[in-house]
Formats: C-alpha cells, sequence, structure tokens
C-alpha cells in the first residue's frame, strides 16, 4: 500500500512538472481552443446565430450610419471654410472708384485679415460659370449685379458674438446695399453637426446597451439549453473559470460578428448611395466623394460592441452560473 | 480515507436525511452501502462528492474537512473523488472518449496524456472498440461501463457509486461488481450504495445499513 502511495505520488509529480514549465504555452492554447470551438459551434447552427448577428448588426449599423453622415456632411462644410466670411453687397450707385476706397479703409481697419473686391464684370462671370443662368443673362441688356467685396475677418474676430456686431457696423455703412454672413451660416452648421455627433455617440451608446441585453439574453439561453452539461462538468471537478470561459467566448465572436455585419451593411449603402450623391454633385458642378467607414471607425466599431457583447455575457454568466455550485 | 463525525443533514423541504451519522472508511477499503430507498445513502454519498454541505457534523474525506474547504477548492476535491451515478450522467451529444475524457479536460491536461489515460480506463472497462460511439447506441450495462471508466480515468484514489447497477439485470450487475473488484485490488476506495442485497450478501466485503438517516448496521463491529 505504502510503495503503491508513493508510486502515485511519483507519478503525480511527472504530470505536474511539464504543466508548470509551460504554463503560458498551455493558458494560451486553451483559450485559442475555446475560441475556435466556440466559434465552431456557433457555425453549426447557422440560423440562430445568423438571426441574433443580424440583430446586433442592424443595432449597431443605425449609430455608424449616421456617423458615416455627420463625417462626410463636416467634409462638405470643410470645403466651404475657404469661402468669404462676410459679403458686403455695394449700392448700385457705386462705382469702382468708391468701392475701391471703401476697400482700403476696410483694411485699415485692422478686424479683417484679407478684404477682396469683385468687381461687375468679374461677379458676371462667376455667376455665369456656377451654371444654369448662362441662357437668362444673355436676355440682359445691362450687368444687374452689384460690386461685392468679400471680407475675410481675423480668426480673433471670428466668435459668433463678434459677427454680429461686425454685422450691424457693416450695414451702417453709407454704400452697403447689405450683408451676407457666411461665416455665421456655416458656424449654425458646425453647431449642428457637433450636435449629430452627440447624438450618435447618445445612440450608439443605447444601442449597444440593446447589444448587451441581447447577447446577455441569448447567453442566458444558451445557459439554459446546457444546464445538464454544466452539471456534468461541475461533478467531475471543472472549475467556475472553465465553464464560463466558452460562454464569455460566445459572447465575444457574437460582438465581433454583429460588428462585422455593421461594417459590412454601412459600407453597402455607402456604395449604394455614391452614384445618386456624385449625381447630385454634378448638378452642383462639383464633385464629392463619399466616404465609408475607415479603419479606425471599423476598429471602434468592433471593440465597442465586442466590450457590450462580453459585458452582456459575463453578466449573464454570472447570474445564472452562480447557483449550480452556491454551496 | 472517509470519516463522518455526528453528521446531521436537513433539508429545508424534506427534513432530516440524516441523523447523528458517525462512521469510518479505512484507504483501500471496499464498502457497500445499503438501505431501504429514502434511507440517506445518497444524501451520504452527495456529501462525499461536495456536492452538498451537512447541516452538522464534520466530513473528513482524504485528510480533508469538507467543512473547512472553501467553495474555490470544490473542483479540487471532486477531482479527487469518482462519482458513478444510477442514471450514468453522460453528454448525449458526445462520443464515449469524449466523455471519459472530461475530467481529464477539466483538468487542463495536455492532449497525448488524455488520449492514453482515456484509452486506458476504457481497456478496464472493455469498451475500448467503443470509443467513437455515443453514449445512445450503447447498451444500459456499457453506458454504466462508460460512466465508471470516467469516474477512474483521473486515478481518483476514492470512488463513490450511487445505485450503479439499479437499471441493469443481475448478471451485467454481477459485471459491474467485478469491475469494482479490480479496482479495489489496485488499492481504490470504494464506497457503493445499492439495494441489490442477493449480490451484496454473497460478496465479503463491508455492509454499512442505513435506516431513516441513522446507522443501523456495520458488518464490521468496531
Amino acid at each position: 500500500m505504502m510503495m503503491m502511495m508513493i508510486k502515485k505520488q511519483h507519478a503525480r509529480a511527472r504530470q505536474q512538472h511539464p504543466r508548470l514549465l509551460d504554463l503560458p504555452g498551455l493558458w494560451l492554447n486553451r483559450h485559442l481552443q475555446n475560441a475556435v470551438a466556440t466559434l465552431g459551434r456557433l457555425m453549426r447552427t447557422p440560423l440562430p446565430t445568423g438571426m441574433t448577428v443580424a440583430v446586433i448588426g442592424i443595432s449597431l449599423a443605425l449609430p455608424a450610419a449616421l456617423f458615416v453622415a455627420t463625417e462626410n456632411l463636416r467634409t462638405m462644410a470643410g470645403g466651404w471654410e475657404q469661402a468669404a466670411a462676410a459679403s458686403l453687397f455695394l449700392r448700385q450707385d457705386i462705382d469702382d472708384e468708391e468701392a475701391n476706397r471703401l476697400a482700403e479703409r476696410l483694411r485699415a481697419n485692422g478686424a479683417f485679415a484679407q478684404v477682396h473686391l469683385i468687381d461687375r464684370d468679374q461677379a458676371l462671370d462667376e455667376f455665369r460659370e456656377l451654371g444654369g443662368f448662362e441662357d437668362a443673362l444673355s436676355q440682359l441688356q445691362h450687368n444687374p449685379l452689384p460690386i461685392v467685396l468679400a471680407l475675410y475677418p481675423h480668426p480673433s474676430e471670428s466668435s459668433p458674438a463678434r459677427l454680429e456686431a461686425l454685422q450691424t457696423e457693416l450695414i451702417a455703412l453709407p454704400e452697403a446695399d447689405f450683408v451676407r454672413m457666411d461665416t455665421l451660416w456655416l458656424q449654425r452648421f458646425q453647431a449642428i453637426l457637433d450636435l449629430a455627433q452627440r447624438a450618435v455617440i447618445l445612440l450608439g451608446g443605447l444601442l449597444g446597451l440593446g447589444v448587451l441585453l441581447i447577447v446577455g439574453n441569448t447567453i442566458r439561453l444558451e445557459i439554459l439549453n446546457r444546464r445538464s452539461e454544466i452539471e456534468i462538468m461541475e461533478l467531475v471537478g471543472a472549475t467556475a473559470a472553465f465553464i464560463r470561459r466558452p460562454f464569455l467566448y460566445t459572447g465575444a465572436w457574437y460582438g465581433f460578428l454583429g460588428g462585422m455585419m455593421a461594417w459590412f451593411l454601412v459600407t453597402i449603402a455607402v456604395i449604394l448611395l455614391q452614384q445618386p450623391v456624385s449625381r447630385l454633385a454634378t448638378l452642383y458642378r462639383s464633385e464629392f466623394p463619399l466616404s465609408g467607414l475607415g479603419p479606425l471607425a471599423l476598429l471602434t466599431i468592433l471593440a465597442g460592441s465586442i466590450t457590450f457583447s462580453l459585458i452582456g455575457s459575463w453578466i449573464a454568466v454570472n447570474r445564472h452560473l452562480r447557483g449550480a455550485d452556491a454551496l | 480515507m472517509i470519516s463522518f463525525e455526528h453528521v446531521h443533514k436537513r433539508y429545508p423541504e424534506r427534513g432530516d436525511a440524516l441523523t447523528d451519522l458517525s462512521f469510518e472508511l479505512q484507504a483501500g477499503e471496499m464498502a457497500f452501502l445499503t438501505g431501504h430507498s429514502g434511507a440517506g445513502k445518497s444524501t451520504l454519498l452527495r456529501l462525499i462528492g461536495l456536492l452538498e454541505r451537512p447541516t452538522r457534523g464534520q466530513v473528513i474525506v482524504n485528510g480533508r474537512n469538507l467543512g473547512a474547504l472553501p467553495r474555490r477548492k470544490i473542483p479540487q476535491h471532486r477531482r479527487q473523488v469518482g462519482m458513478i451515478f444510477q442514471d450514468h450522467r453522460l453528454l448525449a451529444d458526445r462520443s464515449v472518449f469524449d466523455n471519459v475524457a472530461l475530467p481529464l479536460v477539466v483538468a487542463g491536461l495536455g492532449h497525448k496524456e488524455i488520449g492514453r489515460r482515456v484509452r486506458a480506463a476504457l481497456d478496464q472497462v472493455g469498451l475500448l472498440a467503443r470509443e467513437r460511439a455515443t453514449p445512445v447506441a450503447l447498451s444500459g450495462g456499457e453506458q454504466q461501463r462508460v460512466g465508471i471508466a470516467r469516474a477512474v480515468v483521473g486515478r481518483p484514489p476514492l470512488v463513490v457509486a450511487d445505485e450503479p447497477t439499479g437499471n441493469l439485470d443481475p448478471d451485467l450487475s454481477l459485471e459491474i461488481f467485478r469491475l469494482f473488484e479490480r479496482f479495489h485490488q489496485v488499492g481504490v476506495t470504494l464506497l457503493i450504495a445499492t439495494h441489490d442485497l442477493g449480490l451484496v450478501t454473497r460478496m465479503p466485503y463491508r455492509r454499512l445499513t442505513l435506516a431513516d438517516g441513522r446507522l443501523e448496521s456495520d458488518s464490521r463491529s468496531r
């Protein structure tokens, strides 16, 4: 008996020795096995897996699409920054010389970085170029366009309040007919974009919470389905971590596949919208290539999707696996 | 190997299952646990496997006081106790090999070692040729032998069985008991709950009899 026990202990020591040596490799191996095995299990039931992934994908495609929309609008607005901040339209009876003097005065004022004079002929040419008006313009006997001063305020003078003050100052000039503040409009547009971006984050958070619940519930059902298997594993000495791991991996896979699905949906949408947008841009005599979800956006979606899914499955696992070995 | 000291177990819904139970089982011993159904045999075995904790008293298994064992040490303990059930508790959608391998997989053993040990265990129960089959393709006796292979594959010093022959005819039951005898001969401690009295009385092993949660008789007088 004694001999046997000693032999047994030896055998145990032998089997444990190499395990200690390559523990990191074993740990990695175990995780890799789990990752592959859970993916395989998901693939064996394509329909339910596909439906869960689709729900996650559609949920996340919504904020992602809104993000793409705001990003494209921002790019578009960026093109307008070059436009004058304010256009001062002069009265019809002001001639070129008077206009030049006014321009000099405004340049000396110091509030403006640049003052650019557009005379009547130049304005007419520009107008022609904008398209669509050529026929109408050729019907006219004389040039109806006023002289315009394009004003570019210093960046320090560009706060909305300052611009509005500037507007009242300019309109008070005797030469002025009316003033159009382009920057003010642009800034409002930027503010709306900022708001939309905030909405993207909010919507993303809200739908992320939805993903958390969807995955949590899917994992809960999975745990209930495999109750007897879990019990048997506990009987033969599986640790809580061992039993949890495949469920957490399943959750992470749902997150990954759902995120990819969201990216795929948005990319398809961008491709489908590319042509109508180009046509619209052509009508405005410009071109506008729609940008889709870049690699960084894809990574963000995947990271968010996997995180929310993992939290969801973590909650489910903790709620439903605790009862099993509660002693 | 096993020591019960004044163990009580009370279930809130059906009252006392075990009352003031004390006995000892030496390492390497093989013993039968008999008694009418509901006498507390299963409860006793569940306490040994730490599927339950006693309401009062001490259970010491393999030198471990189970009452003081923290929850995270429970898996470690269960790997030292091979458990066999009347309903086998096999995974229906896994092969015989995978079922037997489960305790080793759970313990984190390497592939080669698992293959070697599983085949050795299947060889011992005479099912080496059926490793690819699923449990449903096997007869009741074969299923129970898979359950036994799973219980001993981790080479636990202690094996407990709860009515392992409950669903088997006498010939198959005898076969199972012969198997247990072979484990006994290589030094494994065994405690087998059964009401197969006809077989048990013909075998020269210690017999503990429970009645209403008390130890009614012990064939080896202390």
